[in-house]
């Protein structure tokens, strides 16, 4: 197939919005895990702040990391009119 | 299409709902036969062979002889009945059974297994599932045959992928029997064939399709048997029907209990020390042994035997006549001594260790990191961290997870359905934290203090069905339990949540059901892996590419047949804990799959050299540490910077990365080819020969 400044347009916008999200998945992972022992010093609703991120506020991140993945390239795939058509 | 798509859709959920209200049915009619009196015995029998045949009649509704169909069910499969597949193809045994009991067992320490779990999945949703989507075709090793060209490629791929789901596998058949036998009261080994009964009536007749439509029967069951006994406890003991919510006060009061019973100047503090302080004499005295045996070898032994038996030669002679029972307990020392130097070093070492854990003060259930001074807790942080890179990445190379996004219509349902997967992934792996704190919170506050002739009727119940998962001695014989009088096994939380909370039988049958069902599921999709690999990859691509549909068809089922029995064979065996075999999986796929794919997709410099280096030198130090530091295989090399053979793939996974992309330039760049497969999988909607439909 013929690759135009368009296809490279998307392609970059796509691993600009990959990188992103990466970024934040590997912040909302990683930065609470090393320092959950200094974070639950902080209580909140009767959970210290180290333990709830593991067992709920970092899942609930990762949720949200796909919804918006998967919404945004939805749309740019329309925008720069790579998308299948209305298959369903 | 698209209209026919929708209606499919909508009729889908028509029948699920339709099928969910039947099964609350049958639970009420269930409900309804205890109270009439029927046995527990018999209401168990009734839920696992019901649930049995609803998913072996859902897979003979659904049979098949159609390629596309039996590989990737026919590629409509809606992005929220997907989700559905995927999180029962993904929840296994051990996170239905074992995972609230690993939380319980070690606090925060556990969380490695629920954010590994589940923040793997934006990794799929990033870098994989649209992608392969695109691609379109059958099996993982598929992609890099394709993308790289050549059978080598495909054979590696296919290799790692039977390896790393053979060895999921094993756990899953293991967690089959576990239930089957312990509900229906079936020996184990009988227990694992009639499991598997129920996984090949299934995958056999429609493969994929089947699958697909029982695996989301299968969610919906797992899902209600989960949470059902939950929310019962949460509202028992907080009054708040949302646990996830709720148990922030649970493990306050927790906390604050853990603070008393490891305060000595408290009055249960001094009892819990009374008990400790046992426990130390135990293994000091074991510790006595092991150094006695050091110097003294073989007659050491015989002297400790001799002193045993004078003991019971002095008890059976004693006036007034000893108790018989305390007769027994010398006897049994006596024929129980060990037979040898290396029995008994083992049994003495066993013997300290478990008793100075015993011995040692309770940890706070939200602490990170525990451990004796700053280097050990350095070491396990580092641990945690890597075991949750690993379980991450290696839920973003397991085969039977990433095939599954090849059975969505589009591209664009595949990125909603990672979406949907993680949701009904979420709901839970968010209770499983709260399930394990709310059961510490009725142990710690409610057990514990209380007398040992009025126990709880959940504790005598399992104290009589298994001493490995509840055990309870009085060892300062004060009459009173004391926390460190309790000893209980991780597969106990889920299992007798429902008696903890009260709940009539018919509850536990369901979550029995439920485990079952979340057992199945995982070993249907692993056991389609193996056998669609072995018959597309390597009998279809490789031996036989003429070889007609149907014949093809036959090979794949015949291997499905004698995979699984040979799976159950090895199962019936008792290979290693559960919990190592499922984290080596993860290691070994995210070792062996990941930078493949990954730079396949991304880095169109990427070839077949790198490749095949990439996957072999990844997939081979991740095995060769495990080889070396696993004490199951006696080597016990000392370990690498503290890792626990378990988080491998820690080692792997640069390997695997570094081995493409050096290997990838040291060699020619691949050729156009290559290039436009690339292309093809980047834009969702480029044509070209790759088009699935053209199969």
């Amino acid at each position: 197939m013929q690759i135009t400044a368009k296809h490279r347009a998307y392609w970059n916008r796509n691993l600009g919005v990959t990188a992103l999200l990466l970024g934040i998945w590997f912040v909302v992972t990683y930065i609470p895990a090393y320092f959950a022992r200094e974070l639950n010093d902080i209580v909140v609703m009767g959970f210290p702040l180290g333990f709830y991120m593991g067992a709920q506020g970092s899942l609930v991140v990762y949720l949200l990391i796909i919804w918006f993945y998967a919404g945004h390239m939805n749309r740019l795939d329309k925008e720069y009119g790579v998308d299948e058509g209305e298959i369903d | 299409m698209d209209v026919s798509q929708t209606q499919f859709s909508a009729q889908l959920k028509r029948y699920y709902s339709f099928y969910t209200v039947g099964f609350i049915v049958f639970v009420v009619i269930l409900g309804i036969l205890e109270q009439l009196l029927v046995p527990n015995r018999i209401i168990g029998y009734l839920f696992l062979f019901a649930t049995i045949l609803l998913y072996a009649g859902i897979g003979f509704m659904t049979k098949t002889a159609d390629v596309a169909e039996y590989y990737v069910a026919g590629r409509r499969v809606p992005a929220l009945f997907n989700g559905m597949a995927v999180g029962a193809d993904w929840m296994s045994a051990a996170s239905f059974i074992g995972l609230a009991g690993t939380l319980y067992a070690s606090g925060y320490d556990g969380l490695a297994f629920i954010m590994g779990w589940t923040g793997g999945y934006c990794l799929v949703a990033l870098f994989l599932a649209p992608y392969l989507r695109k691609f379109g075709q059958f099996t993982i090793p598929d992609f890099l045959g394709e993308r790289y060209g050549g059978n080598l490629p495909r054979l590696v791929g296919l290799m790692a992928a039977i390896l790393c789901s053979f060895v999921y596998v094993i756990a899953q058949i293991y967690g089959v029997g576990l239930i089957t036998s312990r509900f229906t009261g079936l020996e184990f080994n009988i227990g694992v064939f009639v499991g598997l009964a129920g996984i090949l009536v299934c995958s056999f007749l429609g493969g994929m399709k089947a699958v697909t439509w029982t695996q989301v029967a299968q969610y919906i069951i797992l899902i209600i048997a989960y949470i059902i006994p939950v929310v019962w406890l949460s509202v028992k003991y907080t009054g708040n029907p949302v646990p996830q919510v709720a148990y922030g006060y649970a493990l306050q009061k927790v906390g604050e209990r853990e603070k008393i019973l490891n305060d000595k100047s408290t009055p249960e503090g001094a009892k819990e020390e009374s008990v400790r302080a046992i426990f130390r004499d135990r293994a000091h005295f074991a510790e006595e042994r092991l150094k006695g045996l050091d110097s003294g070898g073989a007659t050491f032994l015989t002297q400790e035997k001799g002193k045993l038996e004078a003991t019971l030669a002095e008890l059976r002679t004693a006036t007034p006549p000893t108790d018989p029972h305390v007769i027994d307990l010398a006897e049994r020392a006596v024929k129980d001594f060990p037979k040898d130097e290396a029995r008994a070093r083992a049994a003495w070492a066993v013997e300290k260790t478990g008793n100075l854990a015993k011995a040692s003060p309770i940890r706070a259930h939200a602490e990170p990191f525990a451990g004796k001074d700053d280097n050990a807790r350095e070491v396990s942080r580092r641990n945690f961290l890597a075991l949750v890179f690993c379980l991450m990445v290696g839920t973003a190379a397991l085969p039977h997870i990433l095939m599954r996004y090849y059975t969505t219509p589009s591209v664009r349902d595949a990125r909603q359905s990672v979406f949907w997967s993680m949701l009904f992934i979420l709901l839970l792996y968010l209770t499983a934290p709260a399930l394990a704190v709310l059961v510490k919170f009725e142990v710690y506050s409610h057990l514990v203090g209380s007398s040992f002739s009025h126990l709880p009727a959940w504790v005598s119940n399992w104290a009589q069905v298994d001493k490995a998962l509840m055990a309870i001695t009085d060892i300062n014989k004060d009459g009173i339990v004391q926390l460190a009088e309790i000893t209980i096994g991780t597969d106990l939380i889920v299992l007798a949540t429902p008696e903890i909370a009260g709940l009539p039988y018919v509850i536990t049958g369901l979550v029995a059901a439920g485990g079952l069902a979340a057992a199945l599921s995982t070993a249907d999709g692993l056991l389609l892996t193996i056998a669609n690999g072995l018959s597309h990859d390597l009998y279809y691509k490789m031996i036989d590419p003429s070889a007609p549909t149907s014949r093809r068809l036959i090979v794949s089922k015949t291997l499905l047949l004698g995979v699984a029995v040979l799976a159950a064979w090895v199962t019936s065996l008792r290979p290693g804990d559960i919990l190592f075999l499922v984290g080596a999986a993860f290691s070994m796929a995210a070792s062996g799959f990941f930078p493949a794919l990954v730079l396949g997709i991304f880095w169109k410099r990427a070839n077949k050299f790198g490749a095949v280096i990439g996957m072999l030198g990844g997939l081979g130090v991740c095995m060769a540490y495990m080889y070396l530091t696993y004490p199951f295989f006696g080597v016990n090399a000392p370990k690498w910077w503290g890792i626990e053979p378990i988080a491998a793939g820690i080692f792997g996974i640069p390997v695997g990365i570094i081995g493409v992309i050096l290997g990838s330039l040291v060699s020619p760049a691949p050729g156009s080819r290559s290039d436009d497969l690339v292309d093809f999988v980047r834009y969702p909607n480029s044509e070209g020969e790759m088009e699935p439909a053209a199969f």
